[in-house]
């Protein structure tokens, strides 16, 4: 973004935000705040056509007029939304030079993901990524080979630009800007993010977006993300990068959009590990994220599996909306907080077709000082003749101060439907802990151990490699909450 | 010539405000087994737990020695490691891990610590079902969660099971028989028996002599007010059973 574009900008902005513009150290960084004329800011530096601007404007009208959800048991200080930056955060701090001016404590992390070191020095920000991973050319490689079969798979940016009919067709299809409050403030400011588009037929025949660990990184904060399988296609797609990353924006507010088509399958993997904040709970992200899915197509099928546990502030319910007959909807959930974490996180499933069915399977782990909600809904709509729900929520505790929450919400509207709830809570015990020591394993070990056993059925929903990292990312999240 | 395994010295240990164990001396041989009986509530499970290093047990003063090694000053898997092994009252459970994978990472932790490689899948089923055949343990039991579910029987066979698994020096059984009818009671004991050998001690802590009609001790002592007030052979059993401890506990 050099000179060529900042007269473009006055005229667009107005006098308002001249000198903001003008600087010439930070061409490329709008001022704090929001306002229309930093939307259209956006919009102008991403080159978008004028009905996608008129959509955020639209958005942002309408988000002024909500009001922030407080219905959460979440505590947190009160977000000031004019003490943010919308476009092009940035960051003051030189980047380190080398891997010896990177905290210890975080490169040590790395070490327990075995994460390479060639990798290391890119999440830590030493180096910029092409120099090191070659992302641009791995991902064009693919993309080269995706496209053969008609895949797209590129940024939302470039999506809007190249595929601009596909874009205006799906986008807020799902999660319309009137969807909540988080939800419309994304609608407005969202930068960045990924498109999928799974062609009639094909089965996509690579697990989409592991190199995107590195890319995604600087997308954070409003990302929006749209998948669409056509008739008869497959994908998996993950996402998140498995390396925590200190990731200091206090604010993420983002959108999974997925449209699954007439017997489609997508399988959607997460696992988010964002800055918790320190064991005094300061700093850490906050997570706003709204994540749903459109069963449009008789035999439809979305397979939710995420892993949470990063971010201070949880506020997460991937959903199912089963509007095709015969269609199915997944959700498998691990969620950990530990220290002063708070999580608020659970599904909705909504039955709107006929012979749908659901299946919820959530365990959350709490240590330390945290505090942790399941919350889902189960909505069985008049017509959805032969709805079919289970749902098993189970809590673990580690220690003594942290809580344990579950609120399941069932609103049945049709009497064929047949809707099961299990719910457990239990506690690692010092009992537990020293058995497992008077046998020659140590107690991290032995955390390790109980937990894992605990999430099992979740994680084996995972894809392998996926598993693997997570797996070890739960002994790190867990690590001094006993003892 | 009789090697020491265990040496306890003049210790005193306390749970709380409360002075449990209160000059407490015993010498442990290779190869010997000991049966320590007493009242309830004379502290005699606090013992195994003073040995085996639970947490909330605190020690005022004393020494233990292990192999002549500092016993006390080793964290409780540390201890498990070097070969000391609690049979426990009340074997808890364990939600969600199966008791396969359990041992594993036992074995496997205690292998390390020896500085042996890790068993193999392959090694590791071997060793189950040899040791799982003489104690009517089957690979479905093994693919339970641990102790989740099993009976008082199935638990205290679980224990003497994961006791012929990591083969260790040195066997606590505090109150091995309670909650056991005589068949259970007779396997258990078939188990830990098919144990004993010339380098292998084991300590035997009940209330009851019956256990030691199975599981015949070389020394009995009888402990009352944190200490061991009298020590015998195994007839000493016999006269506890006939007498009550009441004549014992007046003795001191």
């Amino acid at each position: 973004m050099g000179a060529k574009e900042k007269p473009e900008i006055i005229d667009e902005s107005g006098d308002k935000y001249k000198y903001g513009f003008v600087t010439e150290i930070e061409a490329d960084t709008a001022p704090k705040g929001l306002n229309a004329d930093i939307i259209r800011l956006i919009s102008t530096k991403k080159g978008e056509p004028e009905w996608l601007l008129e959509w955020r404007l639209k958005a942002f009208e309408f988000w002024q007029t909500m009001t922030e959800p407080t219905w959460a048991k979440l505590v947190y200080d009160k977000i000031d939304y004019q003490d943010l930056y919308y476009y092009s955060a940035p960051k003051q701090k030189a980047a380190p030079k080398s891997l010896d001016e990177v905290d210890k404590e975080l490169l040590e992390t790395y070490e327990k993901l075995g994460i390479p070191l060639k990798e290391q020095e890119a999440l830590a920000g030493v180096v910029a990524v092409d120099a090191v991973f070659d992302s641009v050319s791995v991902a064009t490689t693919y993309r080269a080979k995706l496209a053969e079969q008609g895949i797209i798979f590129c940024s939302i940016s470039e999506a809007v630009k190249e595929h601009p009919d596909l874009v205006k067709k799906y986008l807020g299809s799902v999660v319309p800007y009137t969807d909540n409050f988080f939800a419309c403030l994304n609608s407005a400011v969202f930068t960045d993010g990924s498109f999928v588009f799974i062609p009639k037929g094909v089965r996509c025949p690579m697990e989409l977006s592991t190199y995107f660990r590195i890319n995604a990184k600087n997308t954070g904060q409003f990302e929006r993300t749209l998948i669409i399988a056509e008739d008869d296609s497959y994908v998996s797609y993950l996402e998140g990068c498995t390396a925590p990353q200190r990731d200091e924006n206090q604010l993420h507010a983002a959108i999974v959009e997925i449209v699954v088509l007439k017997n489609a399958e997508v399988k959607y993997s997460t696992v988010q590990n964002w800055y918790p904040g320190d064991k005094d709970g300061k700093g850490g992200v906050y997570n706003f994220v709204t994540k749903r899915a459109a069963c449009r197509g008789d035999n439809s099928k979305i397979s939710w599996t995420q892993v949470e546990t990063g971010s201070a502030v949880t506020w997460k319910y991937p959903s199912c909306v089963l509007q095709g007959n015969n269609s199915v909807g997944e959700f498998y959930s691990v969620a950990i907080t530990n220290n002063k974490q708070q999580a608020d996180t659970g599904t909705k499933m909504i039955h709107i077709g006929q012979n749908t069915s659901s299946k919820i399977i959530s365990k959350g782990i709490s240590a330390g000082f945290s505090n942790q909600t399941y919350r889902g809904l189960v909505k069985v709509s008049p017509n959805a003749r032969g709805a079919r729900n289970y749902s098993q929520c189970d809590s673990l505790l580690i220690g003594e101060n942290c809580g344990s929450h579950t609120v399941p919400y069932i609103e049945n509207r049709n009497k064929t439907a047949v809707i099961e709830h299990e719910a457990t809570t239990s506690k690692i015990s010092d009992e537990q802990l020293f058995y497992c020591q008077q046998r020659g394993i140590g107690e991290e070990e032995a955390v390790s151990l109980i937990v894992n056993g605990f999430c099992k059925e979740v994680m084996q929903h995972l894809p392998m490699e996926f598993a693997i990292e997570a797996a070890k990312l739960i002994n790190i999240s867990l690590e001094g909450s006993v003892g | 010539m009789k090697i020491p395994l265990l040496e306890i010295e003049d210790l005193y240990a306390r749970v709380g405000d409360k002075e449990i164990i209160k000059g407490f001396n015993l010498t442990i041989n290779e190869g010997e087994v000991h049966a320590v009986m007493g009242p309830n509530g004379a502290g005699k499970s606090t013992l195994s737990y003073v040995l085996t290093g639970k947490p909330g047990y605190e020690i005022i003063s004393g020494s233990v020695k292990f192999k002549g090694k500092d016993l006390l000053a080793m964290s409780p898997e540390e201890r498990a490691r070097e070969g000391v092994f609690l049979i426990m009252q009340y074997p808890v459970e364990i939600p969600g891990v199966p008791t396969s994978t359990f041992l594993k990472h036992s074995v496997n932790a205690v292998r390390k610590h020896h500085h042996l490689p890790e068993l193999d899948t392959m090694e590791f089923i071997k060793l189950l079902r040899e040791e799982g055949k003489k104690l009517g343990i089957d690979n479905e039991m093994l693919k339970r969660p641990v102790n989740v579910g099993f009976s008082g029987g199935e638990k205290k066979r679980m224990e003497t099971f994961q006791m012929s698994i990591l083969k260790p020096d040195f066997a606590i059984l505090d109150e091995a028989d309670s909650g056991l009818d005589i068949d259970a009671l007779k396997v258990v004991a078939d188990g830990v028996n098919a144990l004993r050998n010339e380098k292998r001690s084991m300590l035997v802590i009940t209330h009851y002599q019956r256990l030691l009609n199975y599981i015949v001790p070389d020394f009995v002592h009888v402990f009352a007010d944190g200490h061991i007030v009298k020590s015998g052979d195994k007839n000493l059993a016999l006269e506890l059973e006939e007498k009550g401890y009441a004549e014992f506990v007046r003795e001191k």
